[in-house]
């Protein structure tokens, strides 16, 4: 990518966003169905009630006034109220977010462990066993259904075994005060090893459920990226600098095979964002992914749009990273 | 004459491919004494890239050396463990590649590369010190700042230059140069062999120049090896054999190149092609191509003893005028 | 070019890439499997041994035939938690799993090769207009996506189809405007111009004839990746509603019964990676066919 391709990504990040919470605010306002009287649906509300509330909620207004309104409220962090939490939903997600960028970036750091060394040997043994198993568990990867997957793993590990619990985030035994949401890092600050073991086994499973397919699709990725490296002259000429293997490889191979695999990393890490809505329904794991399906049985909408709202910027932020990662890995790239 | 430097014979590396094992050099033999310059010509595809990597150890599965005996200081660097092997590449013999472009990696600085090979053969000194000189020494200047430079932000010269300074970067005793120069404009193409013979008489190293340009060859070695098809077809002292070709392929590739001295002579391209290595018999590779072939050509063909220092792959070596 | 090689042979490409597809053990395998799952799907009335809501609490949990020896007779893979027999209930969900992901597929193939052609050939501001909205549709996850059009919509089987169409459709997009912008460039596409053939003429009968083996290759890899996503929102409760089986929804049934009961989760899972698998492994076979240079290089 030039710096040109770079300059151009930087202009049409505001557009995404822009469309993106078009979207959101479309999908919102023109499906089907009246939101105020699915709301109102179990209580049983007046029409005078129906009115105020469709006049608190702005729908009497027109569209592009009712959009303005929300990108403005979204803008200050202001999503409305979370009737079913009986509190902002901005106080619910924030308390909520934590746990799944907890779990998505174990996750990412799984398939990151796992891919880079495994693609990194396919690439040097070409057409070995280890090759073609990569090859297969690819395809097995993208073809496995995340949430059986962890039913797999929690009847196998969780129900025989008994290594690892069936669910949840932590036990109340093991609560520790809330500092930055991440219990790997508040169970250190509270200097609670125990619970730091005990926060590290419940999320082990839904960790690897998430990360396992991805590492095997990243292997790929680095697999090939890697192969095409190892061809390339510099690579000759390192060996013949007499430089030690371990250098050729992981120093002057590595470093130039894995410029193309950010890219991939970051798009992978926002599917895992969506896989993690998945797997956390499967765990129990309190994040936000679960309040938001929750929150489509309890007509909860304030809540479903701003969480959908939240993913898309993320993820469009990732991807936009992974752009300037690249650029930075990459040193022919100059801003 | 003494042991030299290094002494290859019957060397035989093998590529497989769909239609079969391809043999890029089939039985080279061939000697480099230290402090000389072995100038190695022939088209691409004739083997002499291949015969200099196998000499490296660095042909690549699924290729590999089959046969031959790679004499280096009087040992065999084909029973040579890799870990020695590797010990010996860069501070024994040290290879230089065309395109300083794609030798040098795109992400690490040119510091970090002369360095890294300094501290790999356990150059005594400050590996900085003498990274500065080394670039000082073939012609960069203000060295010192340009160390953490990336490739792409030298120019094309420079990095050729500085790609040299690495893999002189051990001292080593045998430079393989393949088309060092080829990618630079004449003055610093001067410069650059001027330096390298510089260090054939001062430190006796020797230099295996693989080329295309007969021209350099001229004027920088004192013998030259005629590659084909993966076999040496004629080696002796360049004048000699450019003077007298002993082999009917150094004939026609000497009139198929233009000469500065005889602007307005025509110019004979050699008929036919380079045969399929993958479909060769015994018999002589160049004889679909010959004037001179005969039956007996369809036999295995030696490299011989034609006289004056000097080998041909050709039955009628005496009648090539 | 083309010229030159339908001279060598007689065969025409689809007819050389057809060849090669049967040649490919493992994808002519994985394709059979896949029609087998379509035949039951489309029989599964008649092929069903038992009535898939026929609830019987007495049969409730029962383990499979070979598991137990006092399971209940004819219900070979045992039953749910209300009893109904599994083998029935998985050969019913095929329905529901190839019927969207077919009809998904489907829809999204016309409607994002239409809106490719569309902004490859015409460029300019409808190039604009679409090429935005794909970017827009890429920033969320696709998941997120689905998630939040079925929160508003209600779950049920129209609206997956839509929710999934309004995303899949630009995957065919991005392909087609690629292959259209190459094709623009092509001197057939430029001779049709010149003889004054009106835009849609050149798109639909000059240019769509081109692109449709990218769009079938693209169409059956996506389809794979459909499934997966209508039994995840199933499994969330977001599919096809009760009593209706589908493999997402019967996982979700029975986890509650992980414990004494690990055939009720675990076997409509195994109906979805076996079918996911092999449409992947078929469409593969099918890129290969077309293309045999993307072999090579993968």
């Amino acid at each position: 990518m030039s710096a040109a391709r770079l300059v151009e990504r930087l202009i049409q990040l505001p557009l995404v966003l822009f469309g993106v919470s078009v979207v959101v605010f479309l999908m919102m306002t023109l499906t089907p169905g009246d939101p105020v009287e699915i709301m109102l649906a179990d209580q049983r509300a007046t029409e005078e009630q129906a009115q105020a509330l469709r006049r608190d909620l702005g729908l009497d207004r027109p569209l592009p006034e009712r959009y303005l309104i929300f990108v403005g409220n979204a803008l200050t962090g202001d999503f409305g109220v979370s009737f079913f939490h009986r509190r902002p939903v901005f106080d619910v997600i924030s308390e909520r977010l934590p746990a799944t960028i907890e779990l998505t970036l174990v996750a990412l750091l799984i398939a990151v462990a796992v891919a880079v060394p495994l693609g990194v040997a396919a690439a040097v043994k070409r057409d070995s066993w280890l090759d073609r198993a990569l090859t297969a568990a690819a395809l097995f990867g993208v073809s496995l259904p995340g949430f059986w997957f962890g039913i797999l793993l929690i009847l196998l590990f969780a129900v025989q075994l008994g290594w690892f619990p069936v669910g949840g985030r932590i036990p109340f035994d093991a609560e520790v005060p809330w500092v930055s949401g991440f219990l790997l890092v508040d169970t250190l600050l509270a200097g609670r090893p125990d619970a730091f073991l005990r926060a590290l086994s419940h999320l082990a499973l839904p960790a690897i459920t998430l990360g396992l397919p991805a590492a095997a699709l990243l292997a790929r990725v680095i697999r090939s990226s890697m192969s095409e490296v190892l061809a390339a002259d510099y690579v000759l000429f390192a060996e013949a600098k007499g430089l030690p293997r371990r250098r050729v490889l992981f120093l002057h191979a590595l470093k130039n095979a894995l410029i193309p695999a950010v890219t991939v990393l970051a798009i992978e890490a926002g599917s895992l964002l969506g896989g993690s809505m998945i797997v956390e329904t499967v765990f129990g794991w309190p994040g936000l992914g679960r309040v938001v399906v929750e929150g489509i049985f309890a007509r909860n909408y304030p809540l479903v749009q701003a969480a959908v709202l939240l993913y898309a910027v993320i993820y469009v932020t990732l991807n936009f990273g992974a752009d300037l990662l690249y650029a930075a890995l990459n040193p022919k790239v100059r801003l | 004459m003494s042991a030299p430097l290094l002494s290859v014979r019957g060397l035989r590396t093998v590529f497989p491919t769909r239609r079969g094992p391809l043999a890029a050099a089939d039985g080279v033999d061939f000697d480099i004494a230290a402090g000389e310059a072995l100038g190695v010509v022939g088209e691409s595809g004739s083997g002499k890239s291949v015969t200099f990597l196998s000499v490296l150890g660095l042909i690549r599965p699924p290729g590999r050396v089959e046969a031959g005996e790679i004499l280096f200081g009087g040992r065999d660097l084909r029973r040579m463990p890799a870990p020695e092997l590797r010990a010996l590449r860069g501070r024994m013999l040290a290879l230089a590649m065309q395109d300083a472009l794609s030798a040098l990696n795109p992400s690490l600085t040119i510091g970090t590369q002369i360095v890294e090979t300094l501290r790999a053969h356990g150059i005594p000194g400050d590996p900085r010190a003498e990274a500065v000189r080394l670039l000082g020494r073939v012609g960069i200047p203000d060295a010192a700042r340009r160390l953490g430079d990336y490739p792409h932000q030298f120019s094309g010269g420079m990095r050729q230059r500085a790609m040299i300074a690495i893999s002189l970067a051990a001292r080593p005793r045998l430079l393989v140069a393949d088309e060092p120069t080829t990618a630079l404009d004449v003055t610093i193409r001067a410069q650059v062999l001027y330096l390298l013979d510089e260090l054939r008489v001062e430190d006796g190293l020797a230099v295996a120049m693989i080329t295309h340009d007969l021209a350099v060859v001229a004027e920088r070695c004192e013998r030259v090896m005629v590659m084909y098809a993966g076999q040496v077809a004629e080696t002796g002292p360049t004048a000699e054999v450019i003077a007298r070709p002993r082999h009917p392929y150094t004939r026609g590739l000497m009139e198929s190149l233009p000469r500065l001295d005889q602007p307005d002579r025509p110019l004979h391209p050699i008929p036919g092609q380079v045969p399929d290595l993958a479909a060769v018999d015994a018999g002589c590779r160049f004889r679909n191509r010959c004037a001179l072939a005969v039956a007996a050509c369809a036999a295995p063909v030696p490299l011989r003893d034609v006289g004056a220092e000097r080998l041909s792959r050709c039955i009628r070596a005496e009648e090539v005028s | 070019m083309s010229a030159s090689l339908a001279d060598a042979a007689p065969l025409s490409p689809t007819a050389l890439a057809l060849r090669r597809f049967l040649r490919n053990g493992t994808a002519l395998v994985a394709a059979a499997v896949v029609v087998l799952a379509a035949l039951l799907a489309v029989f599964a009335p008649w092929i069903a041994p038992q009535d898939p809501t026929d609830a019987d609490l007495f049969r409730r949990l029962c383990a499979p035939a070979w598991a137990a020896a006092d399971t209940a007779a004819g219900y070979w893979l045992g039953c749910d938690s209300l009893g109904r027999d599994i083998l029935s209930r998985l050969i019913h969900g095929a329905r529901v799993s190839l019927s969207v992901a077919a009809m998904v597929v489907c829809i999204a193939a016309v409607i994002g090769t239409l809106a490719g052609l569309a902004a490859g050939y015409f460029g300019g501001w409808v190039d604009a207009l679409i090429s935005r909205l794909v970017d827009t549709l890429l920033g969320f996850p696709y998941l997120v996506f689905a998630i939040g059009l079925m929160a508003m919509m209600g779950p049920g089987l129209h609206n997956i189809v839509l929710a999934l169409v309004l995303k899949e459709w630009i995957f065919t997009c991005r392909v087609v405007r690629g292959e259209t912008l190459a094709a623009r460039e092509q001197d057939y596409v430029e001779a049709a111009r010149a003889l004054g053939c009106s835009p849609g003429h050149i798109m639909l009968r000059e240019i769509l004839p081109n692109v449709l083996s990218p769009v079938l290759v693209v169409a059956t890899f996506r389809m794979a990746y459909v499934i997966i996503m209508e039994a995840s929102l199933s499994f969330l409760g977001l599919g096809v509603q009760p009593p209706t089986p589908s493999w997402g929804s019967m996982v979700s049934d029975g986890r509650e019964f992980l414990v004494d009961a690990w055939w009720v989760s675990t076997l409509p899972g195994l109906c979805i990676l076996a079918l996911v698998l092999s449409i992947n492994l078929a469409s593969q076979g099918l890129r290969d066919a077309f293309d045999p240079r993307l072999h090579q290089s993968s």
